[in-house]
């Protein structure tokens, strides 16, 4: 007897609605966790992340400042969570210089329903994507002077990639804005090609209107001694979709931020990003979801190769859901293969869920040497160490740049790890 | 005809305790189109023998010499090993991310013959083996090894030997985690690889199990890092009925002698 009752107890807690404060039978709302005292708050918050602790501002992406006036920045020590692993002294100013210096020329190939304009910056489309979320973004808006603006009209499908070529202009620090809207409906594929030699901070703004479907590949391949420091914000519409691609190889010091907001429910975002760093060379890309709206899909992947001494590759990855965001499907990862001694490789996933009624939300980040058992594995079958070597890494990458989807830009990029693979001092 | 010789070989490894000696003078010579067995209990030096052979660098030869056809295999390289005939069966084949079956086969058979296989032919002759092994087609596009279950991944290996035509295959534990079927697949491949006439095989096994269907002509029992004992198939059915313990007993009564 006593026996058939416990087991109908358990069945009861099983079948029952939890008790547990906070939890539903849908999922969990999370209650706000106490400033002070609770073990998500004071010094207890984030222990294994690297923000501050919970009530001050750098402790969630929320709560970073964002601002169009350059004064409303302080300084920056370095010391700051978003500039923690930039080095500042390799700048070339861009977080304390006048940009004055002339822009990389700009250079637009595209198909002929595509408006290309240049505009003054009082222009209304200036500021309707982004808005700057650190000090250097700050300095390129406030010292930017014609703007880039490129307008796929509603319902728009291209055929053709549209291909914008920025070209430095020398070693000047200088300021760069360029506006891309895909309008309703419209479809398509716009690649950022950055090359030649510059000092440059860049804005990008990027807005793609409801039911809008565009892939914005952005392209590092800068002369050695390069510094570019790139905000690029995407405003994402209702059911829109949005594939943003990082591919940074050439520089001396690349920083891009990406952002993707969206504005509206239904609102999916795929974030790509490849970089290859050899010796001396700083990648950093710091890629940021923000959940402010329900029902919305987002995918993050990078994947880095570094090879040579002090090659230094740092990917932050910040996803915020927002309490509002139910529905949300979220996955950030980033895996690094590190094949030569001397480089290194930050890699830090920020996971912000504000509510519990989401269907995922997962982070991931895997850094690795290239193995003596894989090179074992491989050599055992006859194939030579170098070869052996390009064969794992080209696979690596091959993943990010199979996912670009536009053949040309895909064999363009396989033939650039290609001959960074050459330049390997193995 | 090729001969594989190895004579008086000592391996030694580093161990977190110092050096540690495995092989302690194992001489043994195999010849195109002969099959050995070497079997024995677990630790007893039977994978140090093969890794060693295909040159894994955590095995290091403090004496002796491994010779094919008397070219010295200690002075070559990994990859000059295999182009070179030798076929090491991992038994713990490692998954290598990022790199395709098909492209992994063909780069391995470019490197070995020479040159680049004929593209139809050996379209062909991949599929083909790889039904024979019962491999699904859809393997080629997968990353090698990677998600493979156990079984997979020895069928693989043995899909490898097929195709690369070594002039010695050394299969080291390839039947341990094999149920009875895909025990008997990966038989009939190394068979088919023997019955083509110009490989010699060492077959390294704890178990008898696997004699059922690849037969040895000569079978070694490695004890402790040394040949203990050698003879003909018979021997084999012996430690069938025997077990090692009669090895493993000996050598602890000399132990406490």
């Amino acid at each position: 007897m006593t026996e058939v009752k416990e087991k109908a107890a358990e069945n009861a807690a099983r079948l029952g609605a939890p008790s547990i404060d906070g939890f539903t039978e849908e999922g969990e709302r999370l209650s706000p966790a106490p400033v002070a005292t609770g073990p998500l708050g004071g010094d207890a918050a984030k222990s294994h992340s690297h923000g501050g602790g919970y009530g001050i501002p750098d402790s969630s992406r929320a709560g970073r400042l964002t601002s169009y006036r350059l004064a409303d920045f302080p300084e920056l020590k370095g010391t700051e969570e978003e500039w923690r692993f930039t080095p500042l002294r390799r700048l070339g100013g861009l977080h304390k210089s006048a940009l004055d210096g002339a822009a990389p020329a700009v250079a637009v190939e595209a198909p002929e329903q595509v408006r290309v304009e240049t505009v003054g910056r009082e222009d209304a489309r200036i500021g309707s994507a982004g808005i700057p979320e650190d000090r250097v973004s700050a300095n390129a808006w406030e010292h930017f002077g014609a703007a880039t603006v490129i307008t796929v009209p509603a319902g728009a499908q291209l055929e053709d990639r549209v291909l914008v070529t920025l070209t430095g202009a020398g070693p000047a620090p200088a300021a760069q804005h360029v506006v891309i809207v895909a309008e309703e409906g419209a479809r398509a594929v716009v690649v950022l090609n950055h090359s030649g030699e510059a000092i440059v901070a860049e804005n990008v703004e990027i807005v793609v209107g409801d039911r809008a479907d565009l892939t914005l590949v952005s392209l590092q391949e800068w002369q050695d001694g390069s510094v570019h420091a790139s905000s690029q914000q995407v405003k994402v519409g209702q059911d829109a979709k949005i594939k943003h691609v990082a591919v940074s190889l050439g520089g001396s010091l690349v920083r891009l931020t990406p952002t993707v907001r969206f504005a509206h429910p239904g609102g999916e975002a795929q974030l790509f990003g490849l970089y290859f760093a050899d010796a001396g060379q700083h990648l950093e890309h710091r890629t940021f979801v923000d959940h402010a709206q329900p029902n919305c899909v987002s995918n993050v992947l990078y994947k880095g190769a570094l090879q040579g001494k002090d090659a230094h590759t740092v990917w932050v990855g910040d996803v915020l859901i927002q309490k509002q965001a139910e529905g949300t499907d979220s996955y950030e990862k980033n895996q690094n293969l590190v094949l030569t001694d001397g480089g290194r490789a930050d890699s830090v996933p920020n996971l912000e869920i504000e509510t519990g009624l989401i269907k995922g939300a997962g982070h991931a980040s895997a850094t690795g040497r290239f193995d003596d058992e894989h090179l074992f594995y491989l050599m055992a079958r006859g194939i030579p160490e170098d070869v052996a070597r390009r064969l794992v890494v080209r696979g690596f990458l091959n993943e990010i740049i199979q996912k670009i989807g536009v053949p040309s830009i895909e064999e363009h990029l396989t033939q650039a790890v290609e001959r960074e693979l050459e330049a390997g001092e193995y | 005809m090729s001969t594989l010789e190895i004579k008086d070989l000592h391996v030694s490894i580093e161990t977190e305790q110092g050096v540690k000696e495995i092989l302690k003078g194992v001489t043994l010579t195999v010849k195109t189109g002969e099959t050995h067995a070497i079997m024995g209990p677990n630790g007893s030096g039977k994978s140090t023998l093969a890794s060693t052979i295909a040159g894994h660098p955590r095995y290091t030869v403090t004496s002796g010499s491994i010779t094919l056809d008397g070219e010295d295999v200690l002075a070559m390289s990994v990859d000059e090993r295999a182009r070179a005939g030798l076929f090491l069966a991992m038994q713990y084949p490692v998954e290598v991310p990022g790199v395709t079956m098909t492209n992994f086969l063909r780069t391995a058979k470019t490197a070995i013959d020479g040159k680049a296989p004929a593209i139809r032919t050996w379209t062909k002759d991949v599929r083909d083996a790889m039904a024979q092994l019962r491999i699904d087609a859809d393997f080629a596009q997968r990353n090698v090894n990677e998600g493979f279950s156990g079984g997979e991944k020895k069928r693989v290996e043995i899909l490898q030997l097929e195709l690369f035509k070594p002039k010695f295959a050394i299969l080291d534990e390839t039947d341990s985690g094999l149920d009875v079927d895909a025990l008997k697949i990966v038989s009939e491949g190394v068979n088919r690889a023997h019955a083509e006439g110009n490989m010699g095989t060492l077959l390294i096994t704890h178990y008898t199990r696997i004699l059922r269907y690849i037969k040895p002509e000569f079978v070694h029992v490695f004890v402790d890092g040394k040949i203990a004992e050698q003879g003909g198939p018979e021997l084999a059915d012996r430690l069938e009925e025997e077990g090692y313990d009669r090895y493993l007993a000996g050598s602890a009564s000399t132990a406490q002698a």
